[in-house]
């Protein structure tokens, strides 16, 4: 189920230069939320720029009616979004996407973040705290690109965060951390997101390792709700020579590792 | 007021519908909004067989509009009759569908397809004799006289129990000229415009943004040259038009039925918001009660050149 609302902007935080929190009062949505979905956000009443920017939900506070989503700043739409103001109308449209992460009991999970991929991995981390034992692993560019480290620490069992330049905490990738956990303790379920070149050698990891695995995906998209066919992403399944093809925004944008090509 | 129209034989209680691959099959707008308000809705393009779709990237947004080349994905007639045509069924709106020869793309691709939904509980069928995103049938016969001629004959022999609508391709010199041979071929309306082939470049890998590499561009920025082309249309044939091309609003609507439109289409704009094309009805009954004009059929056609 999803809705297309109106909705006021009730908190901003500028987390980084280029980095921004939102909070927006969404009652009807948040009781709709999962973990791993999607808002549709239309960044101005004007024709330019003209299909609504899909952004990863970050927090879900139902106490509060409130949803929270962090975004980059990178083109034209994501700029206008920033710079609307608290008590400002954004006409949002969500919880979008129905596959999404499974909050898995009693085990020992993994949760792997490249990035800007760590904003969607709170929520779940939220839900799957004093369910699962819970270990987290962040790699950022360098230690300005570190953003959440404290908010990601309250809900892990385990945190560990890498830099690719070692400016800050390990250097190297988050993921051979990862890697080396799993050589030393069983891991029976892992959950990614982040950069394309991460969520591949995940993807080869959990099935060479046999290790259940889900992955968030992005791809340009249009509608968000699943009539446009746009967002599409290789099925690993090949019939009759040919490749088959899911839909990130209504299959996804969260998919079993093994069933996606990427 | 009256807001009905009879076009090409089917009873709409508005001339507002959605176009063709921007409103799937209903079901996932229906959640978000009540179907039973649109005068029709025009499905997404079905072939006899299931048909994949062109590799990723496929959308890709542009100024006041975007591109797009999905390549006609569709799990085929079969899946239609059995899982989209029955809950379309639950609504009280016209039902078109829009159809395609594929996966193949010749002639005989589109009859069977023909056949098929000839035999349905459906209003009308759309023939996509446009779509610039496969490499093989649509486009390449919409942009000829004979091309749109011999696929419109083709279908309509066997078509012998619905309207039969023509969508054509924005991409010719002269629109009147698949337009006559729509008509003279014995199809009931055209449909116009599809989507103008476009290209957009990354400057950074230097390569096209879309798989494809190119893509139809719709959206506001196409309106002015659909509405041209439909006014040059609506000059040449006597059958109905339906007209789309970036509409986002009831006066957006109101110039595609005077230029000659009698029922018209939201496109891309249902990206733009879930309820565009509701929000253009509100519109076109508010343009109505300031000009005082009890029938909106009467409004159809009737600008009047400087």
């Amino acid at each position: 189920m999803s809705i297309n609302l109106k909705v006021k902007l009730v908190t901003k935080q500028q987390l980084k230069p280029d980095i921004f929190k939102f909070g927006i009062k969404a009652e009807k949505m948040v009781d709709m939320a999962k973990p791993g979905q999607f808002l549709e956000i239309r960044v101005t009443d004007n024709i330019v720029p003209f299909l609504r920017r899909p952004i990863s939900i970050y927090n879900v506070d139902k106490q509060n009616g409130i949803i929270e989503f962090i975004f980059q700043v990178k083109g034209e739409g994501t700029k206008i979004l920033s710079n609307k103001n608290i008590g400002e109308e954004i006409e949002v449209l969500g919880p979008l996407g129905n596959g999404t992460f499974k909050v898995i009991e009693n085990k020992r999970v993994a949760i792997l973040g490249g990035g800007i991929g760590v904003f969607p991995l709170y929520e779940l981390a939220k839900n799957l705290k004093n369910k699962s034992e819970v270990n987290i692993y962040l790699g950022f560019r360098n230690k300005d690109a570190v953003v959440l480290e404290q908010e990601f620490q309250a809900l892990a069992n385990k945190l560990t965060i890498t830099t690719d330049d070692g400016s800050y905490s390990i250097q190297g990738f988050a993921i051979n951390e990862l890697k080396k956990d799993i050589e030393k303790e069983k891991i029976d379920y892992i959950y990614a997101c982040g950069p394309l070149q991460m969520l591949k050698a995940i993807r080869d990891l959990s099935i060479q390792k046999n290790i259940p695995c889900q992955i968030s995906l992005e791809e340009r998209m249009a509608c968000g709700v699943g009539v446009c066919l746009g967002c599409a992403v290789k099925k690993t399944e090949i019939v009759e020579g040919e490749f088959q093809y899911a839909h990130v925004c209504k299959d996804g944008p969260v998919f079993d590792a093994k069933y996606v090509n990427i | 007021m009256n807001t009905e129209v009879n076009f090409a034989g089917i009873k709409m209680k508005n001339p507002v519908t959605v176009a063709s691959g921007t409103f799937g099959f209903g079901r996932e707008y229906s959640e978000l909004f009540d179907l039973n308000q649109l005068g029709a809705i025009i499905t997404k393009g079905v072939s006899y067989e299931p048909k994949i779709g062109n590799k990723s990237p496929r959308v890709c947004e542009t100024p006041a509009g975007m591109i797009n080349a999905i390549g006609l994905e569709n799990l085929g007639v079969d899946h239609f009759i059995e899982y989209d045509l029955p809950f379309l069924h639950k609504f009280d709106t016209a039902i078109i569908v829009n159809a395609f020869g594929g996966p193949g793309g010749t002639v005989e691709d589109y009859v069977k397809v023909c056949e098929v939904l000839n035999k349905l509980d459906i209003d009308a069928v759309e023939l996509n004799l446009s779509c610039p995103n496969v490499c093989t049938g649509c486009m390449a016969f919409g942009t000829t006289y004979d091309g749109v001629k011999q696929v419109t004959s083709a279908c309509r022999k066997v078509l012998t129990s619905k309207p039969l609508i023509v969508k054509l391709t924005p991409n010719v010199t002269d629109i009147t000229i698949p337009a006559k041979a729509a008509e003279e071929a014995g199809a009931d309306a055209i449909s116009l415009i599809n989507t103008f082939s476009a290209m957009v470049i990354d400057v950074e890998t230097r390569r096209p943004i879309l798989g494809n590499n190119t893509g139809g561009l719709s959206g506001p920025a196409i309106r002015p040259i659909a509405v041209r082309m439909v006014y040059q249309a609506a000059q040449s044939v006597n059958i109905p038009i339906l007209g789309l091309g970036g509409i986002m609003t009831g006066n957006d609507a109101i110039e595609f039925m005077l230029a000659g439109a009698t029922a018209i289409s939201i496109g891309s704009g249902n990206f733009y918001s879930p309820d565009t094309s509701i929000n253009v009805l509100n519109g076109i009954k508010e343009y109505l009660t300031k000009h005082n004009i009890e029938d909106i059929n009467s409004i159809i056609g009737t600008v009047k050149m400087n």
